[in-house]
């Protein structure tokens, strides 16, 4: 089992800090009061925008620049599947088999872990004690689910918020997207994609979109926005800390 | 064929364009995931049959040599012809060769996604044989001459009126002058001109599913029964295998059969599995006097103990293409080759060159959905990205791309400029949003703001918000 | 083309950085060729004799075959007949030029016009043997042979298969063990069957009897 405080080292994500802070505190909050001491050490970027164009060598600078400042610590957790699964599943892969960094890689992959799936499977946490007023339904974003199975986790801590009902929408597993560059590269393909969660969402009748990837949650609100649809859209990390006071995704300051 | 690969951006934005497309699209859905889905919820083993799927087109794969060698001493043994191709250019002039030693002029043909990438028909055509397709949707295709849209549903992209349009522009001479566009009425009515070819054919020509070692057969899987009536009815059987496709014993190719109609159509066993080995025996009352297999590399073998042998595992399926939101979305045309979807982003480099290919591993998100139904496990992913990795050693990664993902890590190599400068980008953004919490156009990103609002972040970064709460709270 | 086939192989060699397979190695898969080792089997088809016969049943129908029991060999033609009056179809039939089906009592049934050779244009109705039925999926197993012509199997609109209760067995293997077991070599035609013939290539809708027989009709002969 783990020890009485585990020490974390919170990776808060690029866009989290540059976009949602938020979700970072929602983050802290969460893993301090389910008992363990937070740090938050130097950091930008798990490296994904150069490993996913093919630049290896950047991805590996930036790999050892995150393995340096994160291995002293019990638990790496990030509030992003995306960046979690970086750490995780493709650290290793970056160095040669047996060298030193190899090793020091997939020490830290067997430590690192997405937010919910860490307060769930790690720290056994059943019960989230905030309450949402609201009708939400939920994201599944891809490396989440499909690279660290991540799926019954957040919908576990979900229906422990007072005053929430989720209701599943079609496809909820179905990519977003936003793929990092891809939305950008391939915009025409992208907007299709969001376009078609959006039908998604609007079927359900929520009121709220969550998911546990900013990335996923900055394209679905924008384009939420674009179409001048009001469904708020939040990181599941600040439902569950009860941190829903700042204006939701990409919505005006003071509320709309 | 000629590959439009390096249009893929126009090509997509076309097919996401083209309503009558995207009307025939959505039918993959019901038609296949949904079913797929079903299936495989029905077969408990389901999981660990693909682990052992997976294993023994490895153990295949690391042994290739030794199985392609033993399949051609048994189908020699058993009274047929190996033909060895090392491209297209080979496997053509030898599937003339054998048509023109029997004087032949019609050609019946199964459905081979082989035969497509060697450009087989307009080969033939031009030396005065003409081939007829006989799976429904590749010959209603070859009518309109257009290629396949998908590995197993070559005309999924056309709906009932354009099969209608086609059938009425070429029935005419065979008796059918009324126009049908009830499904049923048309496919009455390809049933009986093809039967006529089928009676007449001098040579049939089909692919292989499996090449089977222990018994020099070769295995297709079909729904319609062309094939066989294509294969048995001809004096000459020709089968067109890629290397690849050998498999070790019939115990083998009962755990593949497991695998294959289930992540395909969703079906138990697709309606006919087919093996056949050597020419008819001389006590037999039908079946073809002579049995050809023709065994394609086309650049196959240099994939084996590389990065990309993982793709040779591949056994055709196409539930990365059904699956894949992408390919969902516009079709197997606008890949603009043969091998459409995530198998097809893969492969496609490798065959055609990345030089003409290199958008199709850039065209994804790496949502995994390809991965995790695939039947054999291939890391299409990863292998997708081993090709932006070619791409970018090579200096064929976009000018802008390049640029920018140059200053992006110039500041995130260095965590201190980077976090200036990420204050100063969430200030700036703040400012330009206003007090309205998103942007609606960005010069610098119009690639998103052309079809969503930005949101914007509040003002002050995780960092800087962070190391003043810690000033506060030391 | 001999320099083809010594350029692949090579190229493959060069690949897996070893040269053709000797010793152990060869020997191991000489043996996994001889002895060919099975894969996990679906415990579905794995009951008593009864439950395969239920199961192939099953099976065979989700997959749109109609099926018939009979638990008497001499029914056989009256069961034929009847499914052919109750489905008004023709009772002009071609059967595999089979010695067990020619020891039948068709001569019971007047109205039918046999004819025992492989099948042409313009044929309504096929009966044939089977050699096996694969109860994990309703697949029937016919071979060719000079007993057993495959255009039987694919020209007629219907295609009437008979099928021994005992020769159902449960997975694909056994019946490969079945066919092993018979002694002869591979005949030039395996089919698996299961069902009719059908397309969906005109927009995803499945229509039967594409290219093969619309109807397959299967009798189970069950001798208690
Ligand atoms: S890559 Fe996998 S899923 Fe795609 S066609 Fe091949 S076997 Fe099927």
């Amino acid at each position: 089992m783990i020890t009485a405080q585990p020490k974390i080292g919170l990776f808060v994500t690029c866009l989290v800090d540059l976009f949602r802070p938020t979700v970072g505190f929602s983050a802290l909050k969460l893993l301090e009061e389910a008992g363990c001491t937070v740090e938050v050490p130097v950091q930008t970027c798990c490296g994904q925008p150069a490993y996913n164009t093919g630049d290896r060598a950047t991805a590996r600078t930036l790999a050892q620049q995150v393995i340096t400042a994160f291995e002293s610590f019990d638990y790496v957790v990030a509030p992003s599947g995306s960046c979690a699964g970086m750490i995780k599943c493709h650290y290793p892969s970056l160095f040669e088999i047996n060298s030193g960094w190899r090793v020091r890689a997939e020490q830290l992959s067997t430590k690192t872990f997405e937010l919910t799936s860490f307060l769930t499977d790690v720290l056994g946490l059943e019960q989230a004690n905030v309450d949402y007023a609201g009708t939400v339904t939920y994201h599944d974003s891809c490396s989440g689910l499909r690279e660290l199975g991540v799926k019954t986790q957040p919908r576990r801590l979900l229906g422990t918020v007072a005053g929430l009902e989720l209701r599943e929408m079609e496809e909820s597993e179905v990519c977003c997207g936003f793929g990092g560059t891809f939305c950008v590269k391939y915009p025409e393909l992208s907007n299709r994609m969001v376009s078609d969660k959006v039908a998604h969402i609007l079927a359900t009748g929520a009121d709220t979109l969550l998911a546990g990837d900013l990335g996923c949650l900055l394209n679905i609100a924008g384009k939420l926005q674009r179409d001048g649809v009001a469904i708020k859209v939040r990181h599941v990390a600040e439902v569950l800390a009860g941190l829903t006071g700042v204006p939701a995704v990409g919505e005006a300051e003071g509320g709309e | 064929m000629q590959a439009t690969s390096l249009a893929f951006k126009r090509n997509a934005i076309a097919a996401l364009n083209n309503p009558v497309l995207q009307k025939a699209l959505n039918n993959i859905k019901i038609g296949f995931v949904r079913k797929r889905a079903a299936a495989v919820a029905k077969l408990p083993e389901f999981g660990l049959l693909r682990d052992a799927g997976r294993d023994l087109r490895n153990h295949v794969l690391d042994h290739l040599d030794f199985y392609l060698e033993r399949f051609e001493a048994q189908v020699i043994e058993s009274g047929g012809q190996v033909h060895w191709a090392r491209d297209a250019a080979e496997a053509n002039q030898i599937v003339l060769d054998i048509c023109r030693s029997v004087n032949a002029r019609l050609v019946t043909k199964g459905k081979s996604m082989v035969s497509e990438e060697i450009g087989l028909n307009d080969f033939l055509e031009a030396n005065g044989i003409r081939p007829v397709e006989t799976d429904l949707g590749e010959y209603i295709i070859q009518l309109r001459h257009e290629q396949p849209s998908h590995i197993i549903a070559p005309a999924v992209h056309l709906n009932r009126e354009q099969v209608a349009d086609a059938f009425q522009a070429h029935h005419a001479p065979y008796g059918f002058t009324e126009r049908h566009e009830e499904p049923r009425a048309l496919l009455d009515e390809a049933r009986q001109v093809l039967r006529q070819q089928f009676l007449q054919a001098d040579v049939g020509i089909t692919g292989a599913n499996f090449c089977v070692a222990e018994t020099g057969s070769t295995v297709i899987v079909t729904n319609e029964g062309n094939g066989d009536l294509t294969q048995t009815l001809p004096r000459v059987h020709i089968a067109l295998a890629s290397i690849e496709k050998v498999v070790p014993t019939l115990e083998d190719v009962s755990l593949l059969l497991r695998l294959l109609a289930r992540s395909a159509t969703g079906q138990e066993l697709s309606v006919y599995t087919t093996f056949s080995t050597g020419p008819r025996h001389p006590a037999d009352v039908d079946g073809p006097e002579q049995f050809h297999v023709v065994l394609l590399d086309n650049g196959r073998s240099s994939m084996i103990g590389g990065e990309f042998q993982d793709m040779l595992r591949c056994i055709r399926c196409a539930a990365c293409l059904n699956h894949c939101p992408v390919y969902s979305a516009i079709g197997g045309h606008a890949y603009g080759w043969v091998y459409p979807g995530p198998m097809g982003s893969v492969l496609t480099p490798q065959l055609i060159g990345i030089e003409v290919a290199g958008q199709l591993p850039n065209a994804s998100t790496f949502c995994g959905r390809c991965e995790e139904v695939c039947p054999v496990q291939i890391p299409l992913p990863k292998l997708m990205r081993h090709w932006r990795e070619r791409e970018f050693e090579r200096h064929l990664t976009p000018m802008p791309t390049r640029f920018g993902l140059g200053v992006w890590a110039f500041f995130a190599k260095r965590p201190k400029l980077y976090r200036r400068a990420a204050s100063f980008a969430a200030w700036a953004l703040r400012r330009l949003a206003g007090g309205a919490g998103r942007i609606k156009r960005l010069p610098l990103a119009k690639g998103w703001t052309a079809w969503r609002d930005l949101p914007a972040p509040p003002g002050r970064t995780f960092q800087q918000q962070w190391a003043a709460r810690r000033e506060q709270r030391p | 083309m001999n320099e083809a086939r010594e350029q692949v192989l090579a190229t493959i060699r060069r690949g897996l950085k070893r040269g053709p397979l000797e010793g152990t190695r060869r020997a191991e898969l000489e043996a996994r060729l001889a002895q060919p080792p099975r894969h996990l089997i679906p415990a579905r088809g794995q009951g008593s004799p009864s439950e395969r016969v239920a199961l192939f049943i099953k099976m065979a129908e989700y997959a749109l075959a109609t099926l018939d029991r009979v638990t008497d060999e001499q029914a056989i033609p009256a069961a034929v007949a009847a499914f052919l009056a109750r489905e008004n179809l023709p009772t002009e039939v071609v059967m595999a030029p089979d010695a067990a089906l020619a020891g039948l009592p068709w001569e019971s049934q007047p109205l039918l016009k046999i004819e025992r050779r492989a099948a042409q244009d313009g044929d309504k109705v096929s009966i044939t043997p089977a050699f096996a039925g694969i109860a994990e999926t309703g697949t029937l197993l016919l071979r060719s042979g000079q007993d057993g012509p495959t255009t039987l199997n694919f020209l007629p609109d219907t295609h009437i298969v008979l099928l021994p209760a005992g020769r159902i067995v449960g997975s694909y293997e056994d019946g490969w063990d079945l066919l092993r077991a018979a002694g002869e070599a591979m005949p030039r035609t395996v089919n698996y069957i299961t069902g009719p013939s059908r397309s969906g290539d005109i927009e995803q809708t499945m229509q039967l009897g594409a290219h093969g027989p619309l109807r397959l009709h299967i009798v189970v002969v069950a001798v208690n």
